[in-house]
Protein backbone atom coordinates (compact mmCIF):
# COMPACT_ATOMS: atom_id res chain seq x y z
CA UNK A 1 0.00 0.00 0.00
CA UNK A 2 2.25 3.10 -1.71
CA UNK A 3 -0.15 5.13 -3.13
CA UNK A 4 -0.89 8.49 -2.01
CA UNK A 5 -3.93 9.10 0.01
CA UNK A 6 -6.35 11.01 -1.80
CA UNK A 7 -6.73 14.39 -0.34
CA UNK A 8 -6.25 18.07 0.46
CA UNK A 9 -2.89 19.59 -1.04
CA UNK A 10 -1.47 22.79 0.37
CA UNK A 11 0.40 25.30 -2.24
CA UNK A 12 1.82 28.69 -2.03
CA UNK A 13 -0.46 31.98 -2.65
CA UNK A 14 0.63 34.71 -3.79
CA UNK A 15 -1.19 38.24 -2.58
CA UNK A 16 -0.33 41.36 -2.30
CA UNK A 17 -0.33 43.41 0.87
CA UNK A 18 -3.43 45.14 0.26
CA UNK A 19 -5.23 41.86 -0.17
CA UNK A 20 -3.61 40.30 3.02
CA UNK A 21 -4.72 43.28 4.98
CA UNK A 22 -7.06 45.56 2.95
CA UNK A 23 -9.99 44.68 4.90
CA UNK A 24 -8.52 44.71 8.19
CA UNK A 25 -6.79 48.07 7.81
CA UNK A 26 -10.11 49.59 6.91
CA UNK A 27 -11.96 48.33 9.82
CA UNK A 28 -9.30 49.99 11.66
CA UNK A 29 -9.42 53.01 10.36
CA UNK A 30 -13.40 53.35 10.54
CA UNK A 31 -12.84 52.39 14.53
CA UNK A 32 -10.36 55.24 14.94
CA UNK A 33 -12.38 57.81 12.39
CA UNK A 34 -15.59 56.82 15.15
CA UNK A 35 -13.99 56.87 18.09
CA UNK A 36 -12.05 60.82 16.48
CA UNK A 37 -15.77 61.86 16.12
CA UNK A 38 -17.55 60.98 19.33
CA UNK A 39 -14.57 63.05 20.82
CA UNK A 40 -14.70 65.77 19.36
CA UNK A 41 -18.77 66.12 18.91
CA UNK A 42 -18.58 65.59 22.99
CA UNK A 43 -16.25 68.34 23.11
CA UNK A 44 -18.09 70.75 20.61
CA UNK A 45 -21.09 70.09 22.66
CA UNK A 46 -20.29 70.40 26.38
CA UNK A 47 -20.94 73.62 27.30
CA UNK A 48 -22.58 74.98 24.25
CA UNK A 49 -25.58 72.43 23.58
CA UNK A 50 -25.34 70.34 26.84
CA UNK A 51 -23.89 71.46 30.46
CA UNK A 52 -20.66 69.72 31.68
CA UNK A 53 -21.28 69.83 35.00
CA UNK A 54 -22.93 66.35 33.94
CA UNK A 55 -21.41 65.11 31.23
CA UNK A 56 -17.31 66.76 31.68
CA UNK A 57 -15.60 66.58 28.35
CA UNK A 58 -12.73 64.89 27.15
CA UNK A 59 -10.51 67.68 27.31
CA UNK A 60 -11.16 67.60 31.20
CA UNK A 61 -10.72 63.99 31.66
CA UNK A 62 -7.71 63.87 29.74
CA UNK A 63 -6.15 66.74 32.43
CA UNK A 64 -7.78 64.86 35.61
CA UNK A 65 -5.80 61.33 33.93
CA UNK A 66 -2.91 63.43 33.66
CA UNK A 67 -2.84 65.02 37.47
CA UNK A 68 -3.76 61.86 38.47
CA UNK A 69 -0.95 59.89 37.01
CA UNK A 70 1.68 62.79 38.26
CA UNK A 71 0.24 62.62 41.46
CA UNK A 72 0.45 58.53 41.59
CA UNK A 73 -3.51 58.58 42.41
CA UNK A 74 -3.88 57.19 38.86
CA UNK A 75 -1.27 54.07 39.51
CA UNK A 76 -1.81 52.75 43.09
CA UNK A 77 -5.48 53.00 42.49
CA UNK A 78 -5.60 50.89 39.19
CA UNK A 79 -2.61 48.35 40.97
CA UNK A 80 -5.31 47.46 43.38
CA UNK A 81 -7.75 46.61 41.37
CA UNK A 82 -5.86 44.95 39.16
CA UNK A 83 -4.58 42.72 41.59
CA UNK A 84 -8.21 41.74 42.72
CA UNK A 85 -8.76 40.69 39.16
CA UNK A 86 -5.70 38.66 38.98
CA UNK A 87 -6.28 37.30 42.30
CA UNK A 88 -9.76 36.82 42.15
CA UNK A 89 -9.42 34.98 38.74
CA UNK A 90 -6.75 32.45 39.59
CA UNK A 91 -8.63 31.93 42.35
CA UNK A 92 -12.19 31.15 40.85
CA UNK A 93 -10.52 29.32 37.87
CA UNK A 94 -8.47 27.06 39.52
CA UNK A 95 -11.05 26.19 42.18
CA UNK A 96 -13.61 25.90 39.39
CA UNK A 97 -11.53 23.93 36.97
CA UNK A 98 -11.14 21.40 39.44
CA UNK A 99 -14.26 21.30 41.30
CA UNK A 100 -15.65 20.67 37.76
CA UNK A 101 -13.43 18.13 36.41
CA UNK A 102 -13.27 16.35 39.76
CA UNK A 103 -17.28 16.19 40.68
CA UNK A 104 -18.56 15.72 37.00
CA UNK A 105 -16.31 12.48 36.58
CA UNK A 106 -18.43 11.49 39.51
CA UNK A 107 -21.71 10.71 37.94
CA UNK A 108 -24.10 10.31 41.03
CA UNK A 109 -22.35 13.13 42.78
CA UNK A 110 -23.11 15.43 40.51
CA UNK A 111 -26.58 14.66 39.94
CA UNK A 112 -27.23 15.11 43.55
CA UNK A 113 -25.18 18.57 43.65
CA UNK A 114 -26.15 19.78 40.01
CA UNK A 115 -29.35 21.68 41.64
CA UNK A 116 -27.58 23.35 44.51
CA UNK A 117 -25.09 24.29 42.51
CA UNK A 118 -27.41 26.14 39.73
CA UNK A 119 -29.26 27.84 42.63
CA UNK A 120 -26.24 29.24 44.07
CA UNK A 121 -25.00 30.06 40.42
CA UNK A 122 -27.90 32.42 39.98
CA UNK A 123 -27.78 34.21 43.02
CA UNK A 124 -26.59 38.16 41.95
CA UNK A 125 -22.83 37.71 42.86
CA UNK A 126 -23.39 41.56 44.24
CA UNK A 127 -26.29 40.18 46.94
CA UNK A 128 -23.21 38.17 48.49
CA UNK A 129 -21.06 41.43 48.88
CA UNK A 130 -22.62 42.71 52.43
CA UNK A 131 -22.23 39.12 53.42
CA UNK A 132 -18.31 39.27 52.60
CA UNK A 133 -18.32 42.77 54.56
CA UNK A 134 -18.96 40.90 57.44
CA UNK A 135 -17.24 37.62 56.94
CA UNK A 136 -13.63 39.20 55.33
CA UNK A 137 -13.94 43.18 56.10
CA UNK A 138 -13.23 45.72 53.78
CA UNK A 139 -9.99 44.91 52.37
CA UNK A 140 -8.77 43.33 49.60
CA UNK A 141 -9.67 40.13 50.35
CA UNK A 142 -14.00 40.75 50.23
CA UNK A 143 -13.49 41.80 46.55
CA UNK A 144 -10.76 38.80 45.54
CA UNK A 145 -13.35 36.57 47.22
CA UNK A 146 -15.80 38.41 45.33
CA UNK A 147 -14.25 38.27 42.01
CA UNK A 148 -13.12 34.39 42.57
CA UNK A 149 -16.99 33.72 43.74
CA UNK A 150 -18.08 34.60 39.96
CA UNK A 151 -15.59 33.50 38.18
CA UNK A 152 -15.79 30.18 40.09
CA UNK A 153 -19.26 28.89 38.80
CA UNK A 154 -18.82 30.10 35.49
CA UNK A 155 -15.59 27.84 34.74
CA UNK A 156 -16.67 24.96 36.66
CA UNK A 157 -20.01 24.80 34.74
CA UNK A 158 -18.53 25.04 31.33
CA UNK A 159 -15.52 22.66 32.58
CA UNK A 160 -18.61 20.10 34.26
CA UNK A 161 -20.49 20.24 31.13
CA UNK A 162 -17.12 19.69 28.61
CA UNK A 163 -16.54 16.61 30.94
CA UNK A 164 -19.72 15.12 31.14
CA UNK A 165 -20.34 15.63 26.68
CA UNK A 166 -17.40 13.87 26.32
CA UNK A 167 -18.03 11.47 22.93
CA UNK A 168 -18.70 7.99 24.41
CA UNK A 169 -16.84 6.58 21.09
CA UNK A 170 -13.60 8.04 22.58
CA UNK A 171 -13.95 6.46 25.98
CA UNK A 172 -14.57 2.95 24.42
CA UNK A 173 -11.66 3.71 21.89
CA UNK A 174 -9.28 3.96 25.24
CA UNK A 175 -10.71 0.91 26.78
CA UNK A 176 -10.02 -0.94 23.88
CA UNK A 177 -6.62 0.00 23.68
CA UNK A 178 -6.85 -1.59 27.58
CA UNK A 179 -6.55 1.45 29.07
CA UNK A 180 -7.34 2.20 32.64
CA UNK A 181 -10.26 4.43 34.64
CA UNK A 182 -6.55 6.68 34.73
CA UNK A 183 -5.84 6.51 31.37
CA UNK A 184 -9.57 7.26 29.98
CA UNK A 185 -9.57 10.63 32.64
CA UNK A 186 -6.12 12.07 31.72
CA UNK A 187 -6.09 10.68 27.70
CA UNK A 188 -9.44 11.51 26.71
CA UNK A 189 -11.24 13.40 29.57
CA UNK A 190 -8.99 16.08 30.09
CA UNK A 191 -8.39 16.91 26.92
CA UNK A 192 -12.10 16.70 25.61
CA UNK A 193 -12.98 19.13 28.55
CA UNK A 194 -10.29 21.84 27.85
CA UNK A 195 -12.57 23.51 25.24
CA UNK A 196 -15.10 23.70 28.37
CA UNK A 197 -12.52 24.51 31.00
CA UNK A 198 -11.10 27.24 28.14
CA UNK A 199 -14.61 28.66 27.48
CA UNK A 200 -15.61 28.63 31.02
CA UNK A 201 -12.25 31.00 31.29
CA UNK A 202 -12.92 32.86 28.54
CA UNK A 203 -16.63 34.24 29.75
CA UNK A 204 -15.08 34.46 32.87
CA UNK A 205 -12.09 36.78 32.50
CA UNK A 206 -14.98 40.14 32.42
CA UNK A 207 -16.90 38.93 35.39
CA UNK A 208 -13.32 39.24 37.47
CA UNK A 209 -13.40 42.47 36.35
CA UNK A 210 -17.22 43.26 37.34
CA UNK A 211 -16.70 41.33 41.01
CA UNK A 212 -14.04 43.34 42.04
CA UNK A 213 -15.58 46.99 40.71
CA UNK A 214 -18.38 45.81 42.00
CA UNK A 215 -16.78 45.13 45.36
CA UNK A 216 -14.99 48.08 45.31
CA UNK A 217 -18.29 50.33 44.83
CA UNK A 218 -20.21 48.60 47.67
CA UNK A 219 -17.21 49.26 50.49
CA UNK A 220 -13.63 50.20 50.11
CA UNK A 221 -10.79 52.84 50.53
CA UNK A 222 -8.60 51.84 47.14
CA UNK A 223 -9.24 51.21 44.12
CA UNK A 224 -10.73 52.14 40.94
CA UNK A 225 -14.27 51.30 42.07
CA UNK A 226 -13.42 53.99 44.96
CA UNK A 227 -12.18 56.56 42.40
CA UNK A 228 -15.41 56.49 40.77
CA UNK A 229 -17.46 56.06 44.45
CA UNK A 230 -15.38 59.33 45.70
CA UNK A 231 -15.78 61.67 42.75
CA UNK A 232 -19.29 61.14 41.82
CA UNK A 233 -19.84 62.05 45.57
CA UNK A 234 -18.07 65.25 45.11
CA UNK A 235 -20.11 66.06 41.73
CA UNK A 236 -16.72 65.27 39.98
CA UNK A 237 -18.21 63.54 36.50
CA UNK A 238 -14.52 64.77 35.00
CA UNK A 239 -12.99 62.19 38.11
CA UNK A 240 -15.78 59.59 37.08
CA UNK A 241 -15.19 59.50 33.39
CA UNK A 242 -11.35 59.00 34.27
CA UNK A 243 -11.77 55.83 36.58
CA UNK A 244 -14.11 54.57 33.54
CA UNK A 245 -11.68 55.14 30.84
CA UNK A 246 -9.17 53.82 32.85
CA UNK A 247 -11.10 50.52 33.69
CA UNK A 248 -12.11 50.06 29.82
CA UNK A 249 -8.59 50.28 29.31
CA UNK A 250 -8.21 47.15 31.50
CA UNK A 251 -10.80 45.38 30.14
CA UNK A 252 -9.56 45.62 26.65
CA UNK A 253 -5.91 44.18 27.88
CA UNK A 254 -8.56 41.30 29.31
CA UNK A 255 -10.00 41.20 26.34
CA UNK A 256 -6.89 40.46 23.94
CA UNK A 257 -6.42 37.14 26.74
CA UNK A 258 -9.40 36.38 25.41
CA UNK A 259 -9.06 36.70 21.80
CA UNK A 260 -5.91 34.55 22.49
CA UNK A 261 -7.83 31.71 24.46
CA UNK A 262 -10.56 31.94 22.14
CA UNK A 263 -8.43 30.77 19.28
CA UNK A 264 -6.69 28.15 21.25
CA UNK A 265 -9.88 26.72 21.97
CA UNK A 266 -10.82 26.52 18.28
CA UNK A 267 -7.25 24.71 17.11
CA UNK A 268 -8.90 21.47 16.46
CA UNK A 269 -12.27 21.88 16.45
CA UNK A 270 -13.98 19.93 13.70
CA UNK A 271 -14.88 22.62 11.09
CA UNK A 272 -18.12 22.12 10.91
CA UNK B 1 -11.70 -21.22 -11.06
CA UNK B 2 -15.07 -23.86 -9.25
CA UNK B 3 -12.53 -26.46 -8.63
CA UNK B 4 -9.53 -24.60 -7.33
CA UNK B 5 -9.10 -24.74 -3.29
CA UNK B 6 -7.47 -21.39 -2.71
CA UNK B 7 -4.89 -21.80 0.21
CA UNK B 8 -6.50 -18.96 2.03
CA UNK B 9 -9.76 -20.73 2.56
CA UNK B 10 -7.94 -23.82 3.43
CA UNK B 11 -5.95 -22.53 6.26
CA UNK B 12 -9.42 -20.92 7.52
CA UNK B 13 -10.93 -24.29 7.19
CA UNK B 14 -8.21 -25.79 9.34
CA UNK B 15 -7.66 -23.00 11.97
CA UNK B 16 -8.93 -23.28 15.52
CA UNK B 17 -11.40 -21.29 16.99
CA UNK B 18 -10.35 -17.82 18.08
CA UNK B 19 -13.72 -16.07 18.86
CA UNK B 20 -16.95 -17.43 19.49
CA UNK B 21 -20.50 -16.36 20.28
CA UNK B 22 -22.47 -19.07 22.21
CA UNK B 23 -26.24 -18.74 22.29
CA UNK B 24 -25.53 -14.66 23.21
CA UNK B 25 -29.01 -12.62 23.37
CA UNK B 26 -28.83 -8.84 23.71
CA UNK B 27 -31.29 -6.32 25.01
CA UNK B 28 -31.43 -2.77 25.56
CA UNK B 29 -34.20 -1.42 28.36
CA UNK B 30 -35.95 1.56 26.93
CA UNK B 31 -39.14 3.24 28.32
CA UNK B 32 -39.58 -0.11 30.86
CA UNK B 33 -39.19 -2.03 27.68
CA UNK B 34 -36.36 -4.44 26.43
CA UNK B 35 -35.69 -3.93 22.68
CA UNK B 36 -34.15 -6.79 21.85
CA UNK B 37 -30.85 -6.76 19.32
CA UNK B 38 -29.67 -10.26 18.94
CA UNK B 39 -31.66 -13.39 19.86
CA UNK B 40 -29.53 -16.57 20.86
CA UNK B 41 -26.59 -16.15 18.43
CA UNK B 42 -24.53 -18.61 18.13
CA UNK B 43 -21.39 -18.21 15.63
CA UNK B 44 -17.66 -19.06 15.79
CA UNK B 45 -14.59 -17.24 14.05
CA UNK B 46 -11.58 -19.90 13.12
CA UNK B 47 -8.37 -18.04 13.17
CA UNK B 48 -6.64 -16.87 10.55
CA UNK B 49 -10.00 -16.51 8.11
CA UNK B 50 -11.75 -13.26 6.99
CA UNK B 51 -14.99 -13.62 8.04
CA UNK B 52 -17.48 -11.20 6.14
CA UNK B 53 -21.01 -10.46 8.04
CA UNK B 54 -23.86 -9.14 6.06
CA UNK B 55 -27.14 -7.94 6.52
CA UNK B 56 -29.60 -5.17 6.14
CA UNK B 57 -29.27 -2.25 8.70
CA UNK B 58 -30.90 -3.14 12.04
CA UNK B 59 -30.40 -6.81 11.93
CA UNK B 60 -28.15 -6.54 14.76
CA UNK B 61 -24.88 -6.61 12.93
CA UNK B 62 -22.67 -3.93 15.53
CA UNK B 63 -24.37 -4.96 18.16
CA UNK B 64 -22.77 -8.26 17.50
CA UNK B 65 -19.26 -6.63 16.96
CA UNK B 66 -20.01 -4.60 19.99
CA UNK B 67 -20.24 -7.89 22.11
CA UNK B 68 -17.30 -9.44 20.63
CA UNK B 69 -14.89 -6.48 21.53
CA UNK B 70 -15.77 -7.13 24.73
CA UNK B 71 -17.40 -3.58 24.79
CA UNK B 72 -20.73 -4.40 26.17
CA UNK B 73 -21.77 -7.46 27.82
CA UNK B 74 -24.21 -9.98 26.45
CA UNK B 75 -27.68 -10.28 28.35
CA UNK B 76 -27.20 -13.98 28.41
CA UNK B 77 -24.77 -16.36 26.59
CA UNK B 78 -21.52 -15.73 25.86
CA UNK B 79 -17.87 -14.55 23.99
CA UNK B 80 -15.03 -17.05 24.21
CA UNK B 81 -11.58 -15.36 22.99
CA UNK B 82 -9.14 -18.04 23.00
CA UNK B 83 -9.64 -20.09 25.73
CA UNK B 84 -11.70 -17.93 28.02
CA UNK B 85 -14.94 -16.14 28.54
CA UNK B 86 -14.66 -12.21 27.60
CA UNK B 87 -15.64 -10.16 29.95
CA UNK B 88 -14.09 -7.11 28.92
CA UNK B 89 -11.81 -5.19 25.91
CA UNK B 90 -8.81 -7.15 24.83
CA UNK B 91 -5.70 -5.73 23.58
CA UNK B 92 -5.20 -8.71 21.33
CA UNK B 93 -8.76 -7.47 20.09
CA UNK B 94 -9.15 -4.21 17.33
CA UNK B 95 -11.92 -2.79 16.69
CA UNK B 96 -12.09 -0.41 13.48
CA UNK B 97 -15.67 1.31 14.40
CA UNK B 98 -18.10 3.07 11.76
CA UNK B 99 -17.38 6.48 13.09
CA UNK B 100 -13.66 7.64 13.67
CA UNK B 101 -12.79 7.91 17.55
CA UNK B 102 -9.57 9.54 16.48
CA UNK B 103 -8.82 12.02 19.36
CA UNK B 104 -9.22 15.38 17.41
CA UNK B 105 -6.98 17.15 19.63
CA UNK B 106 -4.24 14.26 18.76
CA UNK B 107 -2.57 14.78 15.37
CA UNK B 108 -1.98 11.90 13.41
CA UNK B 109 1.06 10.81 14.56
CA UNK B 110 0.05 11.04 18.37
CA UNK B 111 -3.07 9.42 17.33
CA UNK B 112 -1.53 6.35 15.95
CA UNK B 113 1.11 6.24 19.27
CA UNK B 114 -1.96 6.22 22.02
CA UNK B 115 -1.96 2.41 22.10
CA UNK B 116 1.28 2.10 22.42
CA UNK B 117 1.77 5.25 25.14
CA UNK B 118 -1.25 2.92 27.30
CA UNK B 119 0.86 0.21 26.46
CA UNK B 120 3.35 2.04 28.64
CA UNK B 121 6.30 2.02 25.76
CA UNK B 122 9.12 4.48 25.42
CA UNK B 123 8.73 7.41 23.34
CA UNK B 124 11.43 6.62 20.71
CA UNK B 125 9.94 3.17 19.84
CA UNK B 126 6.91 4.95 19.73
CA UNK B 127 7.57 7.04 17.09
CA UNK B 128 9.27 4.23 15.30
CA UNK B 129 6.63 2.06 15.15
CA UNK B 130 4.13 5.03 14.36
CA UNK B 131 6.37 6.05 11.55
CA UNK B 132 6.06 2.86 9.28
CA UNK B 133 2.23 2.93 9.97
CA UNK B 134 1.57 6.24 8.73
CA UNK B 135 4.01 4.93 5.75
CA UNK B 136 1.89 1.70 5.85
CA UNK B 137 -1.50 2.91 5.43
CA UNK B 138 -0.12 5.69 3.14
CA UNK B 139 -0.56 8.84 5.12
CA UNK B 140 3.31 9.71 4.90
CA UNK B 141 3.36 13.53 4.59
CA UNK B 142 0.46 14.16 6.76
CA UNK B 143 1.91 13.56 10.51
CA UNK B 144 0.66 16.48 11.82
CA UNK B 145 -2.36 16.80 10.85
CA UNK B 146 -5.57 17.16 12.70
CA UNK B 147 -8.06 14.77 11.94
CA UNK B 148 -10.12 17.86 11.05
CA UNK B 149 -7.92 18.46 8.38
CA UNK B 150 -8.52 15.06 6.55
CA UNK B 151 -10.84 13.99 4.27
CA UNK B 152 -12.67 11.11 5.10
CA UNK B 153 -10.87 8.40 3.39
CA UNK B 154 -7.24 10.00 5.05
CA UNK B 155 -9.22 9.41 8.31
CA UNK B 156 -10.46 5.95 7.96
CA UNK B 157 -6.59 5.36 6.66
CA UNK B 158 -5.27 7.19 10.40
CA UNK B 159 -8.11 4.82 12.39
CA UNK B 160 -6.81 1.94 10.59
CA UNK B 161 -3.23 2.44 11.71
CA UNK B 162 -3.87 3.15 14.87
CA UNK B 163 -5.99 0.02 15.00
CA UNK B 164 -2.85 -1.67 13.84
CA UNK B 165 -0.41 0.07 16.24
CA UNK B 166 -1.84 -2.39 18.91
CA UNK B 167 -0.52 -5.24 16.94
CA UNK B 168 -4.17 -7.24 17.38
CA UNK B 169 -4.35 -10.79 16.29
CA UNK B 170 -8.18 -10.33 15.93
CA UNK B 171 -9.51 -7.18 14.11
CA UNK B 172 -13.41 -6.19 14.02
CA UNK B 173 -14.74 -3.53 11.29
CA UNK B 174 -17.92 -2.37 11.57
CA UNK B 175 -18.83 -1.01 7.62
CA UNK B 176 -15.24 0.95 7.75
CA UNK B 177 -15.53 2.23 4.60
CA UNK B 178 -19.21 2.93 4.19
CA UNK B 179 -18.91 6.31 4.38
CA UNK B 180 -16.97 6.95 1.75
CA UNK B 181 -17.14 7.34 -2.39
CA UNK B 182 -17.64 3.89 -4.27
CA UNK B 183 -13.76 4.50 -5.76
CA UNK B 184 -12.24 5.31 -2.31
CA UNK B 185 -13.91 2.73 -1.17
CA UNK B 186 -12.76 -0.21 -3.67
CA UNK B 187 -9.16 1.98 -3.28
CA UNK B 188 -9.20 1.11 0.75
CA UNK B 189 -9.95 -2.33 0.17
CA UNK B 190 -7.33 -3.25 -1.87
CA UNK B 191 -5.14 -1.76 1.20
CA UNK B 192 -6.84 -3.53 3.69
CA UNK B 193 -6.18 -6.54 1.84
CA UNK B 194 -2.89 -6.25 0.82
CA UNK B 195 -1.49 -5.07 4.54
CA UNK B 196 -3.55 -8.73 5.90
CA UNK B 197 -2.46 -10.97 3.20
CA UNK B 198 0.43 -13.06 5.27
CA UNK B 199 -0.20 -11.37 8.66
CA UNK B 200 -2.60 -14.28 10.11
CA UNK B 201 -4.65 -12.05 11.44
CA UNK B 202 -8.24 -12.69 11.94
CA UNK B 203 -10.72 -10.69 10.56
CA UNK B 204 -14.53 -10.03 11.06
CA UNK B 205 -15.69 -7.61 8.47
CA UNK B 206 -19.29 -6.30 8.78
CA UNK B 207 -20.83 -4.65 5.45
CA UNK B 208 -24.37 -4.32 4.02
CA UNK B 209 -22.25 -4.18 0.95
CA UNK B 210 -22.67 -7.75 -1.12
CA UNK B 211 -19.76 -7.07 -3.62
CA UNK B 212 -17.39 -6.11 -0.55
CA UNK B 213 -18.65 -9.06 1.44
CA UNK B 214 -17.68 -11.55 -1.48
CA UNK B 215 -14.61 -9.28 -2.04
CA UNK B 216 -13.04 -9.15 1.10
CA UNK B 217 -14.00 -12.66 2.62
CA UNK B 218 -12.91 -16.35 2.85
CA UNK B 219 -16.81 -16.66 4.51
CA UNK B 220 -19.56 -14.85 4.67
CA UNK B 221 -22.06 -15.00 7.36
CA UNK B 222 -25.81 -13.50 6.27
CA UNK B 223 -27.37 -12.09 9.15
CA UNK B 224 -31.64 -11.54 9.24
CA UNK B 225 -33.51 -9.94 11.55
CA UNK B 226 -32.48 -10.24 15.41
CA UNK B 227 -29.00 -11.96 14.18
CA UNK B 228 -30.85 -15.09 12.54
CA UNK B 229 -28.53 -16.80 10.27
CA UNK B 230 -29.96 -16.90 7.44
CA UNK B 231 -26.80 -18.22 5.15
CA UNK B 232 -23.16 -19.17 6.35
CA UNK B 233 -20.63 -20.37 3.57
CA UNK B 234 -17.29 -20.52 2.55
CA UNK B 235 -16.03 -18.19 -0.57
CA UNK B 236 -13.94 -19.97 -2.37
CA UNK B 237 -12.70 -17.55 -4.72
CA UNK B 238 -8.77 -17.78 -5.76
CA UNK B 239 -7.19 -14.69 -4.09
CA UNK B 240 -5.49 -12.01 -4.62
CA UNK B 241 -9.21 -10.65 -5.93
CA UNK B 242 -9.82 -7.77 -7.84
CA UNK B 243 -12.70 -5.81 -7.77
CA UNK B 244 -13.13 -5.80 -11.31
CA UNK B 245 -11.94 -9.08 -12.55
CA UNK B 246 -14.80 -10.36 -10.31
CA UNK B 247 -17.23 -8.50 -11.52
CA UNK B 248 -17.28 -10.22 -14.48
CA UNK B 249 -16.32 -14.26 -12.74
CA UNK B 250 -19.21 -16.56 -12.87
CA UNK B 251 -18.85 -18.10 -9.06
CA UNK B 252 -18.67 -14.33 -8.60
CA UNK B 253 -21.98 -13.90 -10.24
CA UNK B 254 -23.20 -17.25 -8.94
CA UNK B 255 -22.40 -16.11 -5.33
CA UNK B 256 -23.70 -12.44 -5.59
CA UNK B 257 -27.38 -14.10 -6.43
CA UNK B 258 -27.74 -16.96 -3.71
CA UNK B 259 -26.41 -14.00 -0.95
CA UNK B 260 -29.04 -11.84 -2.61
CA UNK B 261 -32.04 -14.40 -2.14
CA UNK B 262 -31.13 -15.10 1.28
CA UNK B 263 -30.88 -10.90 2.07
CA UNK B 264 -34.39 -11.09 0.70
CA UNK B 265 -35.66 -14.14 2.38
CA UNK B 266 -34.70 -12.29 5.26
CA UNK B 267 -36.73 -9.73 5.17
Amino acid sequence: MSMAAAGPVRVGLEQSWWQRHGATAVVWLLRLGLLAAILVLWQVAADRWIDSTFTSKPSEIVGRLGDWSADGTLWTNTWVTVQEIVYGFALGAAAGAIAGFGLASLTLVYRVLDPFMMALYSIPKVALAPLFIVWFGIGMHMKVLLAAATVFFLVFLNTAAGVREVDRGLIDAVRLMGGTRRDIARKVVLPASMTGLLTGLKVAIPYALIGAVIGELVASNRGLGYLINDSAAQFDTAGVFAALVVLSVIAGVLNIFVGVIGRRVNRWKPAD
Amino acid sequence: MNGSVPSRGDHARSGRRVLAANAVTKQFAKDGAAIVALDQLTVSIAEGSFVTVLGRSGCGKSTLLNLLAGLVPPTTGEIHYRDRVLTGPDTGIGYLTQTDTLMPWRDVRRNIELPLEIRGLPAARRREIARDLVERVGLGGFEKHYPRELSGGMRRRASLARMLAGSPETLLMDEPFGALDAQLRTELQQDLLALWQGTGQTVVFVTHDIDEALLLGDRVVVLGPLGRILLDREIGLARPRSADALRTDPAFVALHRELSAALRQGR
